[in-house]
């Protein structure tokens, strides 16, 4: 059986574990979000038109909230599709 | 003094006077009810994201207005809910960090978003955990840093096994 001295990576196996994760809105002070700008939230959506989870984007419960609302409003404004492919 | 603002969307076969006459029209039955107008914002001719009646694009008017009491808006909602003219409305009330942030919008203090390319893996030796390297824009103070947005791709949401956070 091979023993913990005798597994060997080819790359450290902790690269990219120590990145910090961070709440945008909080860190740069962004109090309000804008559902008339599609391309902002494009970014917390995903490829089939979705929100994207808290543990994926990192915001916190406050701006998570406040940009779900706004992508709704955007979604009843026609700015933001409600269901789609290829959106990205 | 509450604010306000209402986004609407205008038919887009009317001809160019007969839609700025509509919107008009909303704009004076405000100022009736006493209300006083901050702006409007005439966003013009956009393509739908999904069809409206069978409509593909539409004008879009945002008016942002001050009132003592709400008793305009439902008079203005129903109004706009007989017009066969408008497609779509959305009244919303303002919080004093949206009245700041409109506010800078209309200074211009806001920029816009800075598209990222996505860039094809170039190491063929990239297994699945490791992302491409994130470049971090450097940024300005707030608010005016919000629409700058951070020079990083978008995590793929269909491998949720791996701990990708953007």
């Amino acid at each position: 059986m091979a023993s913990r001295d005798d597994i060997k990576f080819l790359s450290n196996p902790n690269i990219g574990q120590n990145r910090k994760k961070y709440c945008r809105f909080k860190k740069y002070g962004i109090k309000h979000i804008d559902y008339k700008d599609p391309d902002f939230l494009l970014q917390f959506v995903n490829d089939q038109g979705k929100i994207l989870p808290r543990r994926i984007t990192g915001n916190s419960l406050k701006y998570q909230k406040k940009m779900a609302t706004a992508i709704k409003r955007a979604r009843h404004l026609a700015m933001l599709p409600y269901v789609t492919d290829l959106l990205k | 003094m509450l604010n306000y603002e209402v986004t609407f969307i205008v038919d887009p076969v009317l001809s160019g006077d007969e839609i700025k006459s509509t919107a008009q029209t909303y704009l004076d039955m405000l100022q009736q009810q006493g209300v006083t107008v901050t702006s409007t914002d005439e966003m013009g001719l956009r393509q739908l994201a999904y069809p409206i009646n069978k409509k593909y694009s539409g004008v879009y008017y945002s008016v942002e207005f001050q009132a003592e009491t709400g008793e305009a808006i439902p008079k203005m909602e129903l109004a706009l809910r007989r017009d066969e003219r408008i497609m779509r409305f959305l009244t919303v009330r303002l919080d004093k960090f949206a009245v700041k942030y409109n506010q800078d919008k209309r200074d211009g203090k806001i920029g816009k978003v800075k598209k990222v390319e996505k860039k094809a893996p170039a190491k063929s030796s990239r297994d699945n955990k490791s992302r491409p390297p994130r470049r971090d824009t450097p940024r300005k103070e707030a608010p005016v840093a919000k629409k700058e947005a951070p020079a990083k791709t978008p995590p793929p949401v269909s491998t949720p096994a791996s701990s990708e956070e953007e």
